[in-house]
């Protein structure tokens, strides 16, 4: 989650909890603030609220700013692109007689989660009523008073932007996280089975990965591990890929498979899709800097790194296959996308740069390996997004440069941070890359487990043959009698 | 008369087309087909996966032509479809008994 650079400076009671409490409240001054330290000191570890609570200790209340909130509506658009941008992505990949059904199982979601997320997704993910840090409340169901009567009101003390533009771009974040798993399931997943699977997997574990990364909760920047996710490396690269690493080891291979794999049905469709995705990736993470002034560095490092891992995927290919593919280009310019998405705002050019050369090459290393073992992740939903979003998560860490992970805004990070450097914050990072696998892995199993013995998961291999375009749809992408 | 069908590269139709028309061979009807020969196929890689694609695109160029006409067209088509590379294609010459133009009822010769 952003900083806005407008923050009080100076060192933060936030900083409380660790063993040199006393030394930081020491330090503080004023004596309004020092109240409020011995207030939240009494709440204890782990009970900190949503950042909004947390939060007033050390950022002082700002109207809510035009530009600021501007970049944020900007940003919900470019992301609600993203979705029928992965769509046309994952729809060049499939057979021409599934293609209709793999980009429904994306587009149908911005109907889906769309709703859900205004009803009860948001206030699950950002409310704080049920005084949790793993889950949020019920008291923002249908967004009721997000932004106050008249929408315009800030999101929380230190935030320049409106509480309503942020549940609306929060929302586009939700659509796209199950969309990313159907990569893995396509081309026999019955369709019922999605629409049951999305829904609980958007409810019970997007709305709390959201709530543990960014609403407050125990993964975060004020919680018990501390890490830091910019714009989702782990809330959804990790979640979506391990959700479909997991969804393909249960749901099983297409029938047939490997034998009855075929080549891309439309390559520019991938390319098309790639380009969305890159699009939109702008808004997803530079938007997620919350503040339209300093957003220049995050919008930059998102297309920098998207650069990098383009070029070292086809330089990779060049030189082991002697032809730089354009598949290749559109999946390494999207690894490079989701390594840099936890990282975006934390670091430099430099760093960004290293993040998309590393990113590119180990989804590269895991593309292969994938095909090797011939597990069929159908269109690479682990491999890339699973695998770039932990190596994005763990050179996050690393690289994570401490000027730019402000005290205010992210207290337990900047706390690990200046205790023990990038080393400790990597340790948190791995520990909330270890922790959002169990969880997310074990949550997954469960409602395909559910799922299944409801709706059941798959397509009979009749059904499979017949393509899911006319078996799902009743409908053909391609009419072969069109004159 | 005969009936030329010759299988060549998609390539190569357009120039096909104009050595035909150029020595008054006038009807012809083209079909897209897949197929392989000795070209076998060609390898394709996508991301980590290997394919061969044994039925790679050609097209099906079909003619009648009268029986002196024949050498002619056959040489004509040689020459335009040809690379010199494997997947250049074949031509094949089969007798056909009649031929009727539907819009006056004339048959033989003077309905081609």
């Amino acid at each position: 989650m952003a900083q806005v650079p407008m923050a009080g400076g100076g060192p933060t009671p936030l900083a409380v909890f660790d063993r040199f409490r006393t030394k930081v409240l020491a330090k503080v001054q004023e004596p309004e603030l020092k109240r409020y330290a011995v207030m939240l000191l009494a709440f204890g570890a782990g009970l900190l609220p949503l950042m909004a609570g947390s939060a007033k200790a050390a950022l002082q209340k700002v109207p809510t700013d035009g530009a600021d909130t501007l970049l944020m509506l900007m940003g919900s658009a470019l992301v609600l692109l993203m979705t029928p941008g992965l769509a046309f992505f994952y729809g060049g990949f499939t057979r021409a007689k599934n293609v209709l059904n793999t980009m429904m199982m994306s587009f149908f979601l911005m109907g889906l989660i769309g709703v859900i997320w205004v009803i009860v997704g948001y206030s699950l993910a950002f409310d704080t009523g049920f005084k949790s840090p793993f889950i949020g409340g019920l008291g923002q169901m249908w967004l009721n008073g997000v932004g106050g009567e008249l929408g315009d009101a800030p999101l929380a003390d230190g935030f320049a932007i409106s509480a309503s533009s942020f549940a609306l771009f929060q929302g586009m974040f939700a659509i796209i996280t199950p969309a990313l798993i159907s990569g893995a399931l396509v081309e026999r997943i019955n369709f019922k089975a999605w629409f049951w699977f999305s829904l609980l997997w958007s409810l019970f574990i997007y709305c709390p990965m959201a709530k543990m990364v960014w609403g407050g909760g125990y993964l975060g920047p004020f919680g018990e591990i501390g890490a830091i996710d910019f714009a989702g490396g782990t809330v959804v690269h990790i979640a979506a890929g391990v959700g479909a690493l997991v969804a393909t080891a249960i749901v099983g291979p297409r029938s047939g498979f490997p034998g009855s794999k075929r080549p891309p049905h439309n390559v520019p469709f991938i390319l098309l899709g790639a380009g969305l995705l890159w699009f939109g990736w702008f808004g997803f993470n530079g938007a997620s800097y919350f503040a339209a002034k300093g957003a220049g560095f995050s919008f930059q490092t998102t297309t920098f790194s998207a650069s990098a891992a383009l070029l070292t995927w086809c330089l990779i290919e060049w030189f082991r296959d002697g032809k730089p593919t354009a598949v290749g280009a559109a999946t390494g310019a999207v690894a490079g996308l989701v390594g840099i998405t936890p990282a975006a705002g934390f670091v430099y050019m430099p760093q960004a740069f290293i993040i998309g050369v590393a990113t590119a090459a180990a989804c590269y290393i895991a593309v292969q390996v994938k095909a090797a073992i011939q597990f069929d992740d159908s269109l690479d939903a682990y491999a890339v997004h699973g695998v770039g979003g932990t190596v994005g998560a763990l050179l996050t860490g690393l690289l994570a440069v401490p000027a730019l992970v402000p005290a205010d805004y992210f207290p337990k990070s900047a706390e690990i941070l200046a205790k023990g450097g990038n080393a400790a914050l990597f340790v948190a990072h791995v520990k909330a890359v270890l922790i959002s696998y169990g969880f997310v892995g074990i949550g997954t199993a469960i409602i395909l487990w559910i799922v299944g013995a409801t709706v059941g998961l798959r397509v009979t291999p009749e059904q499979e043959d017949r393509g899911l375009d006319f078996v799902a749809h009743g409908e053909e992408a391609y009419d072969p009698m069109t004159y | 008369m005969k009936q030329i069908t010759a299988v060549v590269r998609p390539s190569k139709v357009d120039a096909i087309k104009e050595a035909l028309v150029a020595i008054d061979i006038v009807g012809m009807t083209i079909r897209d087909v897949r197929g392989f020969g000795r070209q076998k196929g060609q390898v394709e890689r996508y991301r980590g996966n290997e394919f061969t694609v044994e039925f790679i695109p050609k097209v099906h160029i079909t003619t009648v032509v009268n029986d002196d006409k024949v050498e002619a067209a056959i040489t004509a088509i040689s020459n335009a479809a040809r690379s010199g590379e494997i997947g250049d294609g074949k031509i094949f010459v089969s007798p056909v008994d009649e031929v009727v133009r539907i819009r006056t009822g004339e048959r033989g010769a003077t309905a081609l």
